[in-house]
C-alpha cells in the first residue's frame, strides 16, 4: 500500500450502492480521527463528505451497499478496475443487506404470477453483495460497521499489514462485558451464539437479544472459516423456546439473512409444517 | 450569452454532493426562461413497506431503523408510537421523557452533521469539511463534537448511534440508571455554549436574497416543541390529526425519479427545521429566544437559506431540553410495559430532523404486519426543492454551468435532502391474475 513517493497519500473512495448510508456515517462519526484519516489519506471520492470528486485509480475503495440494479452492477465492475484494494463496508455490501429479503419474496410472487405496476423503475429482482460480482478483498461485517474497526483496518492497509478482525462469536464478547445470558435467563431467541463479534455485544447489553447484525460467526463449529452451529441454536429456539417454525425462520431471515448459512438455516424452517 | 440566448441550455449536477443518498439534477433551460428541473432521485428503491408485511411487530424498530442511518431514531419513534395507538397503549412519564431524549440526541447529531459537515462549507468556499479544517480547524473540531454529544446521548440509551437497538413497542429494552444520564451532563453544558456559538456564527453567514411564499407544514403540541405527538399544521391553516394525513397528502409518481412526490391538496410544502421554528416559536427555550434576540433574528425565517439558522437553534433547543430531561429523570419501575397484541390500523406523525415522517400500520390478531405505509419528509420536500430551483435559477442563468450548477446544488442542500429514505418506499403494489 505505501506509496513509492512519500509525499503522494493513498487515495480513498467511499462508494454507495442501495443503502441507508449508516456506514459512511459511522465514517463521520470517527469525529477527531476523522480530521486524522483526512491527513493519513487523499480522499479522493467521497460525495456525501465532499463535492470534490476524483476519478479513479484508487488504493483504498470502501464500498456500502448491495447490487439491486443493472445500473449498478455495472458500476461496480467499473470501481473493481480502479481500485488496488476493494472493502466492502457493512451488512448490505457484504450480505445483501436487509433488502435482500425481496430475493424470497420474488420467488414466491413470480410463482403467483405477481407484477409490480409496470411503471415502476427499473430494479433487479434480488439484492445481491459486492462478493457476488467482483473479487473482494477485505469484509468489514456489522449494520452498521463498528468505526472503530473501520479505522484498524485502514491504518493497517496504509502500514502494509495485513488486516485480522476477530469472527468468533458475539457470546465471547458478552462473557468477556459480563451480561448476563438473555438467551438462558430470559429465554429470549438470542442470535449470539452464531453471530460475529464486533459490535460489543451491545444487545445482550441493553437487556435483549441479538439478532444477527453482524452476520454468522466462523469456527464455532470445527475451526476457522467453518460456519457456526445454527442448526442446533434453531432447534433450542424451537424446543426449549417454543418457537413456531416460521418464527425461528424469521430469527435467522433478517438484516443478514441472505448470506449462507442464516440463509439456509432460515430456508429449513420455512419448509417445516 | 447572446448568440446562446435562443438555444436550450442544460445544466447538469451528475452526483448532488453532501447530501445524503444519492441523486441527480437536470435543469433545461431555453434562453432567459427555466423549462424543466427534474430531480432525479437515481438511489435504488429498498421495498421496505413490501418486505415489513409478514413480519412481527416486535421486528418493525430493527427494521425500519434500516431505511436510514442518520436518522434512525425517527423510524423507530414513528413506528413504536404507530404501533402502540393499535395496542391501545400510551406512553408516559419518564419512558416519554426518555423518547424525548433519544430524539434530541438525533436531532444534535443529525443537524451538527448537516450544519458543519455539508452545508456550512457552501458558505465558506470549501469542497467539504475537511478542506476547511485546514484553514478553520477550531471550528471544524467544534462540529464535530457537537455531533458526538447527541451521538453519546444515542449510545447511552440506545447502545450505538447508528440504529440504536433499545427502542421497543411499550418502552425500551433497557432504561438507563440516573448516575449514567448525570454523566453526560458535563459535556452537554459545553455543548450548549457550542451550540450558542454555532447560532452566532451561522446567523452572520451571507444568505442570497430569496424568500419564496411557502406553506411550511410541521407538527404542533400544546405545551412544547414537536417530537413525538401533535397536529399536523400548517402556515395556510390546516389543523388536522395525524389520522387524517392521508386524506390531505397524496403521494405522486414522477417518471423520472425513484422517490415520490408528496403534495398536500395537490400543492407543493415544506417541511423540516424551518417549517418546525417557524410554527412553534412559542415554545422555545429561554436560551434559545434570547441567542435569536442578540442576533436580531426575527421569525418566521423565509429564507430556505436560513434552515442553517433554524437548524443551529435547534441544536441550541435540543440540549436545553436534554439537560431538563435529565435533571428530572427518576428511572421507571419497568423500561416496558406489557402490551396486549389486537388486530387494528395505527397511525403516528413525528418529527425527524428533516421533517414530519407519517407512518400507518395494519397488524392482525398474532402482532403480524398486514401492511405499511412510510411518508418520508425528503418525498414530501421533493417538490418543493424542485420549485424553489426554479425560482432561483434566473440568478444563475448568466454564470457559466459549473457554477450554475454548484448554485443549484446549493439550494437542494437547503433541505438537508435524505435520499436514501426517500426510496424506501415504493409501494409493491401486488396484483393477482386468476390462473
Amino acid at each position: 500500500m505505501r506509496n513509492p513517493d512519500e509525499r503522494q497519500r493513498p487515495r480513498l473512495a467511499v462508494v454507495k450502492f442501495a443503502s441507508c448510508d449508516g456506514c459512511q456515517l459511522s465514517i463521520l462519526n470517527l469525529e477527531e480521527d476523522l480530521l486524522a484519516l483526512g491527513r493519513m489519506l487523499d480522499i479522493a471520492y467521497f460525495p456525501e463528505a465532499s463535492s470534490d470528486m476524483r476519478p479513479g485509480p484508487y488504493d483504498i475503495a470502501l464500498v456500502e451497499g448491495s447490487i439491486t440494479t443493472a445500473e449498478d452492477a455495472h458500476r461496480i465492475l467499473a470501481l473493481r478496475e480502479q481500485a488496488k484494494v476493494l472493502i466492502t463496508i457493512g451488512a448490505c455490501a457484504t450480505a445483501g443487506g436487509i433488502q435482500s429479503l425481496r430475493n424470497w419474496a420474488d420467488v414466491e410472487s413470480f410463482k403467483r404470477a405477481v407484477y409490480p405496476s409496470p411503471e415502476y423503475i427499473q430494479s433487479l429482482s434480488t439484492s445481491t453483495p459486492i462478493s457476488e460480482h467482483v473479487h473482494v478483498d477485505f469484509e468489514l461485517w456489522g449494520c452498521p460497521i463498528d468505526k472503530d474497526q473501520l479505522l484498524r483496518v485502514i491504518i493497517d492497509l496504509v502500514a502494509d499489514v495485513q488486516p485480522r478482525l476477530p469472527a468468533d462469536s458475539v457470546c465471547l464478547e458478552c462473557k468477556r462485558r459480563g451480561n448476563v445470558c438473555v438467551l438462558v435467563a430470559k429465554g429470549l431467541p438470542c442470535l449470539g451464539p452464531v453471530t460475529r463479534t464486533g459490535c460489543g455485544a451491545i444487545c445482550p447489553g441493553m437487556g435483549r437479544d441479538c439478532y444477527g447484525c453482524f452476520g454468522p460467526s466462523e469456527g464455532a463449529r470445527k475451526g476457522p472459516g467453518l460456519p457456526p452451529n445454527t442448526t442446533s441454536l434453531a432447534r433450542h429456539f424451537h424446543s426449549e423456546l417454543q418457537l413456531i417454525p416460521i418464527e425461528v425462520m424469521r430469527r435467522f431471515r433478517g438484516i443478514n439473512g441472505y448470506v449462507s448459512p442464516f440463509r439456509a438455516e432460515s430456508d429449513i424452517w420455512e419448509k417445516k409444517p | 450569452m447572446p448568440e446562446e440566448t435562443a438555444q436550450t441550455r442544460t445544466i447538469a449536477v451528475d452526483m448532488v454532493a453532501r447530501v445524503e443518498g444519492e441523486g441527480a439534477l437536470r435543469v433545461t433551460v431555453k434562453g432567459e426562461t427555466v423549462q424543466d428541473v427534474e430531480l432525479r432521485i437515481f438511489e435504488p428503491p429498498r421495498f421496505f413497506e413490501a418486505f415489513l408485511r409478514g413480519r412481527h411487530y416486535e421486528e418493525v424498530p430493527d427494521i425500519v431503523a434500516r431505511i436510514c442511518g442518520i436518522c434512525p431514531v425517527a423510524y423507530q419513534m414513528s413506528a413504536v408510537h404507530a404501533l402502540e395507538q393499535i395496542f391501545g397503549f400510551r406512553v408516559e412519564g419518564a419512558i416519554r421523557d426518555l423518547r424525548r431524549l433519544l430524539y434530541c440526541g438525533e436531532w444534535i447529531e443529525s443537524h451538527a452533521l448537516h450544519v458543519y459537515l455539508l452545508q456550512a462549507p457552501d458558505f465558506l468556499g470549501y469542497d467539504s469539511a475537511i478542506s476547511m479544517a485546514k484553514d478553520h480547524a477550531t471550528l471544524v473540531t467544534r462540529g464535530l463534537r457537537l455531533k458526538k454529544a447527541g451521538n453519546a446521548i444515542m449510545t447511552l440509551l440506545g447502545g450505538r448511534s447508528v440504529h440504536p437497538v433499545s427502542v421497543k413497542v411499550g418502552g425500551f429494552s433497557r432504561v438507563p440508571l440516573r448516575r449514567e444520564l448525570e454523566a453526560l451532563k458535563d459535556e452537554l453544558l459545553w455543548a450548549r455554549d457550542a451550540a450558542v456559538e454555532t447560532v452566532r456564527w451561522v446567523a452572520d453567514f451571507e444568505y442570497p436574497d430569496f424568500a419564496p411564499d411557502y406553506n411550511y407544514v410541521a407538527l404542533r403540541h400544546p405545551d412544547e416543541y414537536p417530537f413525538n405527538e401533535g397536529q399536523i399544521v400548517a402556515s395556510s391553516g390546516l389543523q388536522i390529526s395525524v389520522s387524517e394525513f392521508e386524506q390531505h397528502f397524496i403521494e405522486h409518481q414522477v417518471a423520472y425519479s425513484n422517490a415520490l412526490h408528496c403534495k398536500l391538496r395537490g400543492s407543493s410544502y415544506f417541511v423540516g427545521p424551518l417549517a418546525r421554528l417557524n410554527l412553534n416559536q412559542d415554545h422555545l427555550t429561554p436560551w434559545a429566544r434570547q441567542v435569536l434576540a442578540d442576533r436580531r433574528i426575527e421569525l418566521p425565517l423565509r429564507n430556505p437559506f436560513q434552515g442553517i439558522i433554524a437548524r443551529s437553534i435547534e441544536i441550541l433547543y435540543a440540549l436545553e431540553e436534554s439537560l431538563q430531561l435529565i435533571e428530572r429523570y427518576e428511572p421507571p419501575p419497568l423500561s416496558a410495559a406489557p402490551i396486549t397484541v389486537r388486530s387494528g390500523i395505527g397511525m403516528a406523525c413525528t418529527e425527524a430532523p428533516r421533517g414530519i415522517l407519517y407512518h400507518r400500520y395494519e397488524v392482525d390478531g398474532d402482532g403480524v404486519i398486514r401492511d405499511v405505509k412510510i411518508v418520508p419528509p425528503t418525498s414530501q420536500n421533493q417538490s418543493r426543492i424542485e420549485q424553489d430551483l426554479r425560482l432561483f435559477m434566473p440568478r444563475l442563468l448568466r454564470l457559466p454551468d459549473k457554477e450554475a450548477a454548484l448554485g443549484c446544488e446549493r439550494v437542494i442542500r437547503c433541505y438537508d435532502p435524505c435520499i436514501s429514505c426517500a426510496t424506501h418506499f415504493l409501494n409493491l403494489e401486488i396484483r393477482r391474475e386468476s390462473a
